[in-house]
């Protein structure tokens, strides 16, 4: 996992909530065996008339040229429904680096963080101000601060971010790692256990 | 203090918590599917590794798999990669496959109760987020993500923040014609999609006590659609009559061993929740969907809401969006509008009881000539009881289609889709848009209200054909 510890950057605003993983990643695209590829299927059916990419939906936000960027902005309980990890793989394979929401759903915010993309929670109100200047302003975030800002009208919310996983983005460290590295650990407690 | 349920097969399965950080926690059995599982194959490959614990590792296929003629070759290439990349990866593994053809295949979720896998106190994941059904048997199962398969087969742990816990009482009589199904749709409509999001809920009161394991796992299989990380409910005589027998339960002095160790997994008395709610069952009324996602759910019998009078802007514009999308209108009943299609199956109602159910109703009676229905069983051992207890010839002399085993039109991964633009009534989980097929519109309801709309061809208050 590369590490990631600061990203500024234009926005795609996409206010639209209980975005579930089916919007995100429809069930027909799961069939590969590979991590890779996704991202040209991200939001498939809100992107193109009956599945055919010559046909983009224009008002769609990734059909819109003047939207772009590596930060997603969406409504409240984004990633709800389907654990497909692809959901995450899409969005990153596309090319964003975190996404924004007041509220993420659970299953997809341990998805995300797992692939360094970075969910990130802010307030109703701060996510509002957001989408009102998405045209114009870009956003900052830090992740050794815990911030994120609206550069345009230098407004700046503190976000929660579990210290683990903090370090694991800031280093590029993976979980699998770090559980080898308890092996032993886990087979005294077998012993235990049984 | 005393404990909640939650907290003693938790705390008990803990390696070690990270300071400021998530727990190891060890799972005791993981199933997987040919869908969330090869990349985290080539995940532990790629570092030289092969599956910690494969004995307490379970697959089958069932995502992706055709529900006609299963002992042909899969005829979409895609689809057959897959399950050749599990069957070559659980032979490389020395994992046990329950594979297409194989007596025990069937949906994830309904073939791990019904040989007596699922035991109470475990914790189980799958990736896949329906793994909360599981929980009826009084285990911590919940659903994870490729990279946490990966984590598992490489450790059999998954660093895990422990969530917050709710627990959810339900007391009193179901009217007539209510089911587990209407319970769980009429708790989402009240909580919402987003309600329960950072809980594990427990199911609790004397209507609990009063289902039948079949249904705990209905309300168990949709906790998620609240945004629950899980759902369970206390094991009890029932649970254990349930398992008793089973292929892999225990037996003899192990059982009574074992039993004695279920016998002290409930929620202590004076054990804290992080939240209550308290559901009176007898204001449950048969149960419908109308939107797009499960949160949108009404009494049969009720109107869809009035958006102008929503306050909350979101919400308002969610409901407007959804309501386009389904091409329903605001206010309006849902009674006796036509539907195309039926689908009695999935994780959440293809088990042998729904479709005992199903068939109760509807014996002596033909579907509707503007309907097609569509009975996919969970598993090729609720086909051969279908079959035994003589509901197939039921079933066909109604005119309902009868497949084999699998997710089927559920998420439409096969070829089993709904037509853009056409209504199913559906016994599954999700609502979502495109779920059952690009442009299908889904209403999530019970086997019975399903059954009850494929016999008049519109949707039917059940009540009144019982």
């Amino acid at each position: 996992m590369k590490a990631l510890s600061k990203i500024n950057s234009s926005i795609v605003p996409l206010p639209i909530e209980n975005v579930d993983t089916d919007q995100i990643i429809p069930a027909r695209f799961l069939k590969a065996t590979t991590r890779d590829g996704f991202g040209k299927n991200l939001f498939r059916d809100w992107r193109y008339e009956q599945d055919d990419e010559t046909k983009p939906k224009l008002n769609f936000i990734l059909n819109q040229p003047e939207y772009s960027g590596e930060i997603l902005v969406a409504g409240k309980n984004f990633g709800c429904g389907s654990s497909r990890e692809h959901a995450a793989w899409a969005i990153v394979d596309y090319g964003f680096k975190a996404v924004v929401s007041s509220f993420f759903a659970d299953i997809f915010k341990n998805n995300a963080l797992n692939n360094g993309l970075l969910p990130v929670t802010v307030s109703e109100n701060f996510l509002q101000s957001i989408f009102i200047l998405s045209n114009t302003s870009t956003l900052s975030i830090d992740i050794e601060e815990q911030t994120i800002t609206i550069d345009q009208i230098k407004q700046t919310e503190k976000f929660e971010l579990n210290p683990y996983k903090k370090t694991c983005l800031l280093n590029g460290y993976d979980d699998i790692d770090f559980l080898l590295s308890k092996r032993t650990a886990i087979e005294n407690f077998e012993k235990e256990l049984s | 203090m005393g404990k909640t349920l939650f907290d003693k097969i938790w705390d008990k399965h803990v390696v070690e918590k990270i300071d400021n950080g998530p727990s190891v926690l060890y799972i005791d059995t993981h199933f997987i599917h040919e869908v969330t599982s090869p990349q985290a194959f080539k995940g532990i490959e790629k570092r030289g590794l092969k599956v910690f614990r494969p004995k307490q590792t379970i697959a089958t296929a069932d995502h992706n798999v055709p529900t006609l003629n299963q002992h042909l070759p899969i005829k979409d290439a895609l689809s057959r990669m897959q399950v050749e990349a599990l069957i070559e990866n659980c032979n490389n593994h020395s994992i046990e496959l329950y594979g297409l053809g194989h007596p025990y295949q069937g949906i994830v979720h309904v073939i791990g109760p019904e040989l007596g896998i699922t035991q109470p106190g475990m914790t189980i994941v799958c990736g896949d987020s329906h793994t909360s059904t599981h929980g009826a048997f009084g285990t911590v199962a919940f659903g994870i993500g490729t990279s946490e398969v990966e984590m598992v087969f490489a450790s059999q742990c998954v660093l895990q923040t422990k969530p917050k816990t709710m627990r959810i009482n339900i007391e009193g009589d179901l009217q007539k014609g209510v089911v587990s199904k209407d319970i769980i749709l009429y708790i989402i409509s009240k909580i919402s999609a987003s309600g329960a999001t950072g809980y594990f809920v427990e199911y609790a009161g004397s209507t609990i006590r009063g289902l039948s394991m079949e249904a705990r796992m209905t309300i168990c299989n949709m906790s998620i659609e609240m945004g629950a990380r899980g759902g369970m409910i206390a094991p009890d005589e029932t649970t254990f009559n349930y398992l008793k027998g089973r292929k892999f339960a225990p037996t003899g002095e192990q059982w009574e061993l074992k039993k004695k160790e279920w016998e002290t997994l409930f929620s202590d008395d004076d054990a804290a929740f992080d939240e209550v709610l308290s559901i009176d069952a007898s204001a449950i009324q048969p149960m419908i969907t109308y939107g797009t996602n499960p949160g949108l759910g009404i009494a049969i019998n009720a109107r869809i809401p009035v958006t102008d009078t929503i306050p909350d802007e979101g919400e308002r514009k969610n409901i407007i969006k959804a309501l386009e999308y389904m091409g329903l209108q605001s206010g309006k009943s849902l009674i006796g509008m036509p539907v195309q299609h039926v689908f009695i199956g999935s994780c959440t109602n293809s088990r042998i009881e729904d479709l005992r159910s199903v068939a109760a109703l509807i014996k002596g009676k033909k579907k509707n000539d503007s309907v097609q229905v569509m009975i996919v069983p969970g598993s090729q051992q609720v086909a051969r009881q279908v079959k035994e207890e003589g509901l197939d010839i039921i079933f066909s002399e109604a005119g309902f289609v009868i497949r084999q085993a699998g997710c089927s039109a559920c998420l439409g991964m096969n070829e089993d889709k709904i037509p853009a633009g056409e209504y199913c009534i559906s016994t599954s989980n999700r609502n979502f848009e495109g779920r059952q097929g690009a442009g299908a519109r889904t209403l999530l309801a019970s086997p019975l209200t399903a059954a009850a709309a494929a016999i008049t061809g519109v949707i039917t208050d059940v009540r009144e054909i019982i």
